[in-house]
């Protein structure tokens, strides 16, 4: 929003340092990794003993669905927009999957909640691309109705003794092998099929450059409508896995359940160097980003503060990280 | 907004000459002031019981998201935004409330005099923190919006507090006979108990603060630095400067909104409010571009007011309040996508 005087182009500065900014502007997977490594370190020193198998499967369990989430906020931010209804969509497809338990069962309670996941991204993405509302406002909008129809949905639904299927409190909160998170099958696929897409699909490509530069893209034959459309739709079915995730890791259902999770996932992003302006960024960042942010939180409560010193320190760490790495970005 | 249509005629009084532009400067604000209208003849024919209670009722409700939407349009004119006003807005409510507390009435004077230089002060912050760190708004603010939440826990862990018997006065029930005759005469006194004195306190705030502001060279490189940042700067325009003063205004109309809750509840509650998202709702909807450099203060508060009218009426009609976000949000978006539907055929002409 406020980016107009952004005017970069690392190719034509010769230096090492440049080239050491490339680096972190290209690749901030390494330098993010040294950071959360660090974490992890400060962590052991601030509760000796408290790094073990399952401190990672807990780390883990927490980390996946913001990393998903995270997800949906990086491929939108690659456009230049930002997702912001994805927590409203997640909490109401964990949702509606434990109120149709009893009646359709779990598969094709999955399947109803990630159609109504797909239709509020297709709403979105035709304000977006067709319309061309600010993707900020149409996602806000589209939260309100999200919410606004989950509740309604809850007053239906009093009767019936809903609750998390045990299929999905299994993938949410169980480990193998004393580590590995269930939630990992489906998130590795997942991130696995991002990454390529991004970098090797022509798809991905058209994300970054109508981010980089609309008109541009436009001009190139690039229908970005269309790309757009899909691209909401994408990110909505990414939060309703998320969603179910979200209900099978605290075994709760409830249509604000996700509400706390919108910010980090915005920070988780944002931490992982993707650029909110749009064109830049990438989803290996993103996922550090997420591993990053669990790790904090459990740093802070392991310290033994109050929430409210936790949440000071938390946006705080945020401001602190997003500076760094701006300032070390950023050439201008 | 059908305004620029109509063709200029050759000859007309030098009068009417300056009614077209107004008209279609201020299109936007009309045409809500028209739909307020329609809305309010709408809730009296389903509600013929509407009356007084119900505008002093509105009034009173519309007070805090009122001052929110100010705060944001401000944020939002200067071409930035500010997520964390709802936790601003936490967090002055309850440092009022913690000042107020069983004090004598004079103290309340101190204390709110205090609490709006705080709200200066932490806006002013925000925005010295966006330009510092030349993170993009949205990511500072979220951020400071943790911050800011967190001190309001700190000051007041579960609600409570207390508010001066005046502060509580202000903003409930409406103007007196004996009240109303200074302001507005004898004659027309019947007319103040359907004025509100929140609605009173809400004009008087803004005409006080932004006014002046407006007509100032302040207020222009305002306007300036949300239009064009670069064009700001080559005129002589100090962006930094005007950004961080942009965001101490929202937080000195963010500290009026949290004392408006604790002058509206009687205490401080440390949990923030769904404000930050309804006043981006309220700004977007008031006309005001999320771009930037356009827009006032009277479209966004006339915004809150149709949100907010619109909620009582689907309460009248016995609808499910659920369903009455889900209006809202559909408003939003409807009143956006006409909005880019305007500007794109305007493009293409």
């Amino acid at each position: 929003m406020s980016g107009a005087t952004e005017v970069t182009d690392p190719r034509s500065s010769p230096l090492s340092l440049a080239a050491a900014r490339r680096l972190f502007r290209d690749r901030p997977f390494i330098p993010l990794l040294i950071l959360l490594g660090f974490l992890i370190l400060i962590n052991e020193i601030a509760s000796p003993g408290i790094v073990s198998a399952e401190w990672v499967s807990v780390m883990l369990r927490a980390a996946v669905p913001l990393a998903i989430l995270a997800g949906c906020q990086t491929l939108t931010m690659l456009t230049g927009g930002i997702d912001l209804s994805v927590s409203a969509v997640a909490s109401m497809s964990g949702f509606l999957v434990a109120t149709l338990v009893t009646g359709p069962g779990v598969p094709a309670g999955i399947v109803i909640a990630l159609a109504a996941a797909a239709l509020a991204g297709l709403v979105t993405g035709i304000g977006v691309g067709v319309f061309r509302v600010h993707p900020l406002i149409m996602t806000l909008g589209m939260s309100l109705v999200v919410l606004g129809l989950a509740n309604a949905w809850q007053l239906q639904m009093v009767q019936t003794n809903a609750g998390v299927p045990p299929a999905l409190r299994a993938v949410g909160s169980q480990v193998v092998f004393g580590v590995l998170p269930y939630s990992l099958a489906v998130f590795i696929p997942l991130a696995v099929v991002i990454l390529i897409a991004l970098r090797r699909t022509g798809y991905g490509r058209l994300l970054f450059a109508i981010g980089d530069n609309p008109i541009a893209a436009r001009l190139a034959g690039a229908r970005s409508w269309q790309i757009l459309i899909v691209l909401y739709v994408i990110s909505a079915l990414m939060a309703g896995i998320a969603g179910f995730l979200y209900s099978g890791y605290t075994n709760v259902a409830s249509v604000s359940l996700v509400d706390s999770q919108l910010l980090p996932s915005v920070a988780a992003a944002v931490i992982g160097g993707t650029s909110i302006l749009g064109g830049r960024g990438g989803y290996g960042g993103t996922i550090v980003g997420a591993l990053i942010l669990t790790v904090i939180g459990s740093l802070l409560s392991s310290l033994g503060y109050p929430e409210a010193v936790r949440q000071v320190l938390f946006g705080a760490i945020i401001v602190a990280v997003a500076a760094a790495y701006t300032r070390v970005t950023d050439e201008s | 907004m059908s305004a620029a249509a109509t063709p200029v005629a050759a000859r007309r009084p030098a009068a009417l000459d300056q009614v077209g532009p107004i008209v279609r400067r201020n299109a936007w604000s009309l045409g809500l002031l028209v739909l307020l209208a329609v809305l309010l003849g709408f809730t009296k024919f389903i509600q013929p019981t509407y009356g007084v209670a119900g505008v002093q009722g509105l009034g009173t409700s519309v007070l805090p998201l009122a001052l929110a939407a100010a705060a944001q349009a401000v944020v939002v004119i200067s071409g930035g935004i500010d997520l964390s006003i709802g936790a601003l807005m936490a967090l002055t409510n309850v440092v009022a409330a913690v000042l107020m507390k069983d004090q004598p009435e004079q103290f309340g004077v101190v204390a709110v005099i205090g609490v709006l230089l705080l709200g200066v002060l932490l806006g002013a912050t925000n925005g010295a923190l966006v330009v510092v760190t030349r993170v993009p708004d949205i990511v500072v603010t979220l951020a400071m919006s943790f911050v800011w939440a967190g001190f309001a826990l700190l000051v007041l862990g579960t609600p409570g507090g207390g508010s001066a018997k005046w502060l509580l006065d202000l903003v409930t029930g409406a103007f007196s006979h004996d009240e109303a005759i200074p302001v507005i005469g004898g004659a027309l006194s019947v007319i103040g108990e359907w004025i509100p004195k929140a609605t009173v306190v809400l004009i008087v705030v803004v005409a006080v603060i932004w006014v002046p502001l407006r007509r100032s060279r302040q207020g222009l490189a305002l306007y300036a630095i949300g239009s064009n940042p670069l064009a700001a700067f080559r005129s002589g325009v100090s962006v930094g400067r005007t950004k961080i003063l942009a965001y101490g205004l929202m937080g000195l109309f963010a500290a009026l909104a949290g004392l408006s809750l604790t002058a509206s509840t009687g205490i401080g509650t440390p949990v923030p409010g769904p404000y930050t998202l309804l006043s981006v709702a309220a700004v977007v909807l008031g006309g005001v571009s999320l771009a930037g450099g356009r827009g006032g203060m009277f479209g966004p508060i006339l915004g809150v007011v149709i949100l907010q009218l619109i909620r009582t009426d689907m309460t009248f009609l016995d609808i499910d309040t659920n369903l009455a976000t889900v209006v809202q949000g559909l408003i939003l978006i409807g009143v956006v996508m006409v909005g880019s539907l305007i500007q794109l055929r305007r493009a293409r002409a």
